[in-house]
């Protein structure tokens, strides 16, 4: 095939995935430990020693992104992992004990108006 | 003041404020021309399970489910290193509504765009906010000057509620798009003293 023709090929990235998403988590779609808020913010905990096995390549990912406090939705995009995924991935590691989660406040629960004065200060400073 | 934080476990981090802002409309209205002209964009994939049996016991089954990938695209502002505010262009299409139920999920508010030559294509993105309680602003993108309307026209031929502020804007323009995230986070700030006060 002359050269050329390889330029319109979908290559890497451009052709899709190669495994399907939930590969990552061996088909499971719920996180162990219970549910998980896309807002919630994930802190690495140090650990001592390092886990016995068991832990993939983007647990790894998800532990080095995490080092500060890193919300869900935020690591899935660094990751370029769906929400779902890395949600399944975090409840593994909170079971290992090896990330702190934070929830975000109750959604039945007003803004703090002091928080919103805040919001609004900060974007006329933008 | 109430703090806003959870409880920490002894981590050495302070644990920011990050709350949730939609931007909604029908499709081509600009959502993502307005979470790019005020915020970092990228894209964010959420892959759903649209059929199946929730809860941890029933996941055997994985291949069975049908599973739908949804990019939408997400911006970060960073007010301050506490506190951050995080847009979502949220999917239009109506196969997509499942998805809307957790953005929805304690956020602070929403922008509905509105594009004035096709103003039906908001009404499901009202109709949804105003039947949850979600407080919302409505944008009219202003593509060009010859559209222009003027806002209490457009708030009436939507039918909305009293005090649901119209705003016209060009969402390319980062001020335009600034101001109504102001818009929005003031009249959240009303409602609430509002409803405080009447407690």
């Amino acid at each position: 095939m002359p050269a050329d023709s390889m330029s319109n090929s979908w290559l890497d990235r451009d052709a899709g995935p190669v495994v399907r998403p939930y590969a990552v988590t061996q088909g499971r779609v719920a996180p162990t430990g219970g549910e998980i808020d896309m807002m919630a913010f994930v802190v690495a905990t140090p650990a001592e020693t390092e886990p016995a096995g068991r832990l993939q390549p983007e647990h790894h990912a998800i532990l080095a992104a995490a080092w500060e406090p890193i919300p869900v939705v935020e690591l899935a995009s660094t990751l370029d992992l769906s929400v779902g995924v890395v949600r399944v991935l975090l409840g593994d590691l909170r079971s290992a004990g090896l990330i702190s989660m934070y929830e975000p406040p109750a959604a039945s629960r007003p803004h703090d108006v002091d928080v919103l004065k805040a919001v609004v200060n900060g974007l006329r400073a933008l | 003041m109430d703090s806003v934080r959870s409880d920490r476990n002894g981590a050495s981090s302070r644990i920011p404020v990050a709350l949730k802002i939609l931007i909604a409309g029908g499709f081509g209205a600009g959502k993502t021309t307005m979470v790019g002209s005020v915020s970092e964009i990228r894209p964010l994939q959420t892959e759903e399970i649209l059929t199946g049996v929730e809860g941890a016991d029933d996941i055997g089954g994985v291949e069975s489910k049908t599973t739908t990938t949804v990019t939408m695209d997400f911006g970060r502002i960073t007010i301050t290193e506490d506190l951050q505010l995080y847009l979502f262009g949220t999917p239009g299409q109506d196969r997509f509504w499942f998805l809307w139920d957790e953005l929805s999920q304690g956020a602070l508010g929403a922008v509905v765009l509105a594009d004035t030559r096709r103003l039906a294509d908001c009404f499901p993105s009202i109709d949804y906010f105003e039947q949850r309680g979600t407080p919302f602003v409505v944008a009219v993108n202003c593509f060009e000057a010859e559209q222009r309307f003027a806002a209490d026209a457009v708030g009436r031929a939507l039918d909305l509620d009293p005090g649901v502020p119209v705003v016209l804007f060009d969402a390319r323009e980062p001020l335009g798009a600034r101001n109504v995230l102001i818009e929005l986070v003031e009249y959240v700030a009303r409602r609430q003293l509002l409803s405080a006060g009447s407690r």
